[in-house]
């Protein structure tokens, strides 16, 4: 008996370890980060200042701009990109000849990291545009990343284009699964190619939707690299989202005790995300 | 009725190609630029190079020091995933196969981590490992240790469902100790659940930027770290920049048509479950 409980933590201990150390203790050691101020200097104790951080936070106006960028850029790209996932799950499932090496390509930014493929689209935004907005005369396309609002769209096809092809893998997992015979029996009743993808096969691929809508939300939220290497947050700030905005709070202003409450509040927003999304996922399995 | 069908194939197959160049056009763009000089890109950034060279090549490869900080980056990833795959099996045959109140507590806090997003943790982190003296490339292959567990552990733990008991109960009758039983009857099953856990795990370790930057010294840069020093230097020098980018991006292009099966099922199996 003994010895096999001494078993079970031997086979626990290594992951175990490495999950308290790396992420529960930190986790609530950074709550208490959260109501103290300090500079990050290591010989310096942190001041406990009580809920200090979170009050100065409702009126800090690179954090809330932050957070309403974070916000609408989610938003925009989880439509976007479930919308395009979803339109190459659809051609790529059809039976044409070059299915799998459309897949293949389709799939390939998402193994390219996100530093990696900003940098790629800086010079596409800055110097491929600028050629093509002379060549055709079209002001446009001009200056793209220099403006709030170009830098926003930038982010987002630099991001659509990326995650695309991963929501189109899960849309084709569940594609696969529908059964023939349904597929059939529309065609024998003469339902037209819309018709079959209205009736038969979006009300058997809901669950995907669930799925993809949520992980492409918490995606969204969670996103850094791209944004500091695409966009850098510039211009003047207006392009920076919330887990850049902490990146900076804490490693180039040095005010951690700040920049842990800006991080409590955006563990809260993506648990209340990735939270909903489990209820969700359980209520469809329910109806099924 | 056919012919019908027959022309909607060949639309559909055109635009799915014309999709796919539209994908690649990026990284058309940084190839043929990376051939050129400062003035021929200027002048032509579209067209393939007049008279490819290589300079731009030879020089980022120095400067991002390739080899080593490829080095770095293989065996930072690779030890990486040898331990996450090894461990996380372990400890989620362990909880599978003792259903206890502690088992579900500790199961419930490898799942619970999966909901924190780094920058959540990092400030502590970084605190906690500079006391131990541990900012540098092992104490980061136990923090991906730590962040990659939770997925893997949970994946492990959904495909250790699916092994009956009777094949434990089978080796304990032969005298097989849980070790030996794990080792010897149980792992080789977990195989095809343990490639979609090695994968997914490649993916972002291979490409984690933040983690690095703030552990990782001098010497002893990934990848993503290095390009992102040699882009702060040479910020306006596109040409040799989209060179250095090439040059990062071939590894992973190598490995990805090598695997390119297992990689795009394991991410949908990781995906779906």
């Amino acid at each position: 008996m003994k010895t096999k409980n001494i078993m079970y933590w031997v086979f626990i201990a290594p992951v175990l370890a490495a999950l308290l150390i790396v992420v529960v203790v930190p986790f609530i050691w950074g709550i208490y980060y959260s109501l103290t101020e300090w500079s990050g200097d290591m010989a310096q104790t942190p001041v406990f200042t009580g809920f200090d951080n979170y009050k100065s936070l409702m009126s800090d106006p690179t954090f809330l701009s932050a957070l309403w960028f974070t916000f609408k850029y989610a938003i925009v790209t989880v439509i976007i990109i479930n919308v395009v996932g979803f339109s190459l799950a659809l051609i790529v499932t059809s039976y044409i000849k070059s299915k799998n090496l459309l897949r293949t390509i389709f799939f390939m930014p998402n193994l390219i990291g996100g530093l990696i493929l900003g940098f790629i689209w800086q010079f596409i935004f800055t110097n491929i545009f600028n050629a093509l907005g002379e060549l055709m005369g079209v002001e446009m396309l001009q200056g793209w990343l220099a403006t709030p609002a170009t830098g926003f769209w930038g982010l987002v096809i630099l991001h659509v284009w990326q995650m695309a092809g991963y929501i189109m893998i899960i849309y084709i997992a569940y594609l696969q699964s529908i059964p023939d015979e349904l597929l059939e029996a529309a065609d024998m009743d003469g339902a037209s190619y819309f018709q079959k993808l209205k009736n038969v096969v979006m009300p058997l691929v809901a669950p995907a939707f669930t799925v993809s809508m949520f992980l492409t939300l918490s995606g969204a939220f969670k996103i850094y690299d791209q944004n500091l290497s695409l966009t850098g947050g510039g211009p003047g700030g207006t392009t920076k989202m919330i887990a850049m905005d902490i990146v900076d709070t804490a490693f180039a202003m040095n005010t951690m005790g700040l920049a842990q409450a800006k991080a409590v509040i955006f563990f809260i927003i993506v648990a209340i995300l990735s939270l909903t999304q489990v209820y969700y996922n359980k209520k469809k399995e329910v109806e099924l | 009725m056919k012919k019908k069908k027959t022309t909607g194939r060949i639309v559909l197959e055109i635009v799915g190609i014309l999709l796919a160049l539209l994908w690649l056009s990026p990284f058309y763009i940084m190839l043929v630029n990376a051939f050129k000089t400062k003035r021929e890109m200027f002048e032509n950034t579209l067209a393939p190079p007049q008279e490819p060279i290589f300079a731009n090549f030879v020089q980022a490869f120095q400067e991002l020091d390739f080899l080593r900080t490829f080095f770095n980056s293989f065996l930072i990833t690779s030890l990486s995933i040898v331990c996450i795959v090894f461990f996380s099996a372990m400890a989620a045959y362990a909880l599978s196969r003792n259903k206890s109140k502690v088992s579900g507590l500790i199961f419930f806090l490898f799942v619970a981590s999966m909901l924190i997003p780094f920058q959540s943790v990092m400030i502590p982190l970084v605190k906690i490992f500079s006391e131990l003296q541990s900012l540098n490339k092992w104490g980061l292959i136990f923090m991906y240790i730590g962040f990659g567990s939770g997925l893997s552990l949970f994946l492990y733990h959904g495909a250790l469902k699916n092994i009956p008991l009777s094949l434990d109960e089978a080796a304990k009758i032969d005298g097989a100790t849980k070790w030996q039983t794990f080792w010897h009857v149980i792992f080789p099953l977990l195989r095809p659940i343990g490639v979609t856990v090695a994968i997914l795990n490649v993916i972002w370790i291979w490409n984690d930027f933040l983690l690095p930057s703030l552990v990782l010294g001098q010497g002893d840069e990934t990848i993503p770290l290095k390009l992102f020093l040699f882009f702060g230097q040479y910020t306006k020098q596109w040409t040799l920049a989209l060179a250095g980018l090439t040059i990062s991006i071939i590894p992973v292009i190598i490995g990805y048509f090598i695997a390119q099966r297992h990689i795009i099922k394991g991410v949908s199996d990781g995906a779906v479950k």
